[in-house]
């Protein structure tokens, strides 16, 4: 069995289990190649177990997770490892390894996957610094860089293979107006100038609408709805109108689920 | 608080059980995927000079001074039982048996689970917290071979080494207080020893201790970071056991050890 090309990533009726829990149940996603996607939705949706899941990292209690022409829940440990070297993630804490500078950290992917002499991997380590807005900080340790600067720096190791999939985990996150608004266009020119597919997991409904081609909407352990940003910000469904246009009230509760109010102030301890 | 009835007792029971086994199958894999396979990457030697540096030479100085103090104290100790029936010049042979063939391996994996273990444990779990592991696993790295196998290597290589040098400083350390302090004639003390030790059966057997114990004790510690739940709270609880249980190995394995190879029955 093989995935249409048009995709990059294709999930499966993937269903995934925490326990006894259900985080996600018989969902299908299909991320068109070459293009920024957007996968949306609540705090706490499982967005971040949906790129895991993408990346490999967890594995699905049932249905496939097709990346490149390969069903990666298939593959053996080596072989995944393998299939990895074309992805790049973006952590939302950066993720960056304390005992290595800021070049070390860029040039790590290069010096394990690479036999590129070192002159080289200094040159492009400095691209892809400069591409972050970050090439003054290679003897920077992690320990000296902002949140912000952390992910910078993380993106800039995320491209230093020049991945065909990249996946940015919340982004936007903690990032200035300047960053961000940095960091918003160089999504969107990296997936254009690379040819590369790019996927953002984010909440933050403005930015990701202004980049992504295609908007993925999750919730409640599926895919609530799907489109380019302008047909979900016409949808009729009132979760995802809710969810776009930030409504406190409607069907997405913003209380957990509890007791009456009044029962649990005045009833017994 | 509700009673538990016999059934839900039972049932607990049950849980905890599968529990133990569901962790001691994880770590089996955890080790075969960690030592056996390729997927290994360029500059292995440099990882595991690096951790044999963190690991073993770190831990000298402790290792050293606590040597030299327990094997004194084994001479004081020695001498003033000795003393008793005239057998003072017994004392040598008597420090260098006990450090060869029982603290110095155990004393010294006690202590390299409390220095080297528990800062292993931290590490590893520090970085599974940071999502530095699953960094490197989306960089297609393999986290087991790059991180938890120096580390594992740096463990069994160290111990063993450690453990010599401790029983060597308590020696001198027994020395020091039975010639140096308490008079005892330095060529009883040293010619007692030479002929009471066996290269076979005390040195060699003590090194043997000390390798299992360096395996255990590295297993327990990496494997308790590698698998620990990524928060604070976890790390602190993963230290913890990493101290407790490889201490409590090591105790265990050494009567198991000591009744293979001194038993006589």
């Amino acid at each position: 069995m093989s995935v249409d090309n048009a995709y990059a990533v294709e999930l499966k009726g993937v269903t995934f289990k925490r326990g006894a829990r259900s985080i996600f149940n018989n969902v299908d996603i299909r991320i068109p190649r070459g293009k920024v996607t957007g996968i949306m939705g609540p705090s706490g949706c499982g967005k971040t177990t949906l790129l895991r899941l993408m990346g490999a990292q967890l594995r699905p209690a049932s249905g496939e997770v097709w990346v490149a022409g390969q069903n990666l829940p298939t593959l053996s440990r080596s072989d995944l490892f393998d299939a990895r070297k074309h992805m790049g993630v973006l952590f939302q804490s950066g993720a960056l390894f304390t005992d290595l500078d800021v070049f070390e950290n860029v040039a790590f992917p290069l010096r394990v996957h690479t036999q590129l002499p070192e002159e080289m991997i200094r040159d492009i380590v400095l691209m892809k610094l400069q591409a972050v807005g970050l090439r003054g900080a290679i003897e920077l340790m992690p320990d000296e860089l902002s949140g912000g600067m952390k992910r910078r720096v993380a993106l800039a190791r995320a491209i230093a293979l020049d991945p065909q999939i990249l996946m940015y985990d919340e982004p936007f996150v903690g990032q200035d107006p300047i960053a961000m608004g940095v960091l918003v266009r160089l999504i969107r020119l990296l997936n254009d100038a690379l040819g590369i597919t790019s996927i953002v997991v984010s909440h933050d409904l403005a930015e990701t609408a202004s980049i992504a081609d295609y908007l993925y909407v999750v919730g409640d352990g599926q895919v609530l709805g799907q489109g380019t940003p302008q047909e979900l910000m016409e949808s009729d469904n009132p979760r995802i109108r809710q969810f776009m246009k930030g409504d406190p009230d409607g069907p997405v509760p913003f209380h957990f689920p509890a007791p009456d109010y009044r029962a649990d102030l005045l009833g017994k301890r | 608080m509700r009673r538990k009835s016999l059934l839900e007792r039972i049932r607990l029971f049950g849980r905890s059980a599968i529990d133990v086994v569901a962790v001691l199958g994880r770590s089996c894999l955890f080790l075969l995927h960690a030592l056996v396979g390729r997927g290994g990457i360029g500059g292995g030697f440099q990882l595991l000079v690096k951790q044999l540096y963190s690991v073993g030479v770190m831990s000298l100085a402790i290792i050293v001074v606590s040597g030299v103090f327990i094997g004194m104290v084994l001479a004081l100790q020695g001498f003033s039982i000795l003393t008793k029936y005239g057998s003072e010049q017994a004392v040598g042979q008597m420090v260098a048996l006990t450090l060869l063939r029982e603290l110095g391996p155990v004393v010294t994996a006690l202590l390299f689970a409390g220095r080297a273990g528990s800062a292993l444990t931290a590490e590893i779990g520090n970085m599974k917290s940071t999502e530095q592991l699953s960094s490197l696993e989306m960089i297609g790295v393999d986290p087991l071979k790059y991180i938890v196998a120096p580390r594992l290597w740096a463990g069994f290589i160290s111990l063993p080494l450690l453990a010599m040098i401790f029983s060597v400083v308590g020696i001198w350390g027994g020395s020091w207080v039975a010639v140096d302090w308490l008079g005892v004639y330095e060529g009883s003390f040293w010619s007692n020893m030479q002929n009471s030790v066996s290269f076979v059966d005390d040195v060699l057997n003590g090194v043997l201790k000390s390798l299992v114990f360096a395996f255990v004790v590295t297993w327990i510690a990496v494997f308790q970071g590698y698998d620990c739940e990524p928060t604070s709270e976890g790390i602190s609880r993963a230290t913890t056991k990493t101290v407790v249980y490889a201490s409590l190995a090591v105790l265990g394995l050494d009567f198991i050890l000591t009744a293979l190879m001194f038993g006589d029955f």
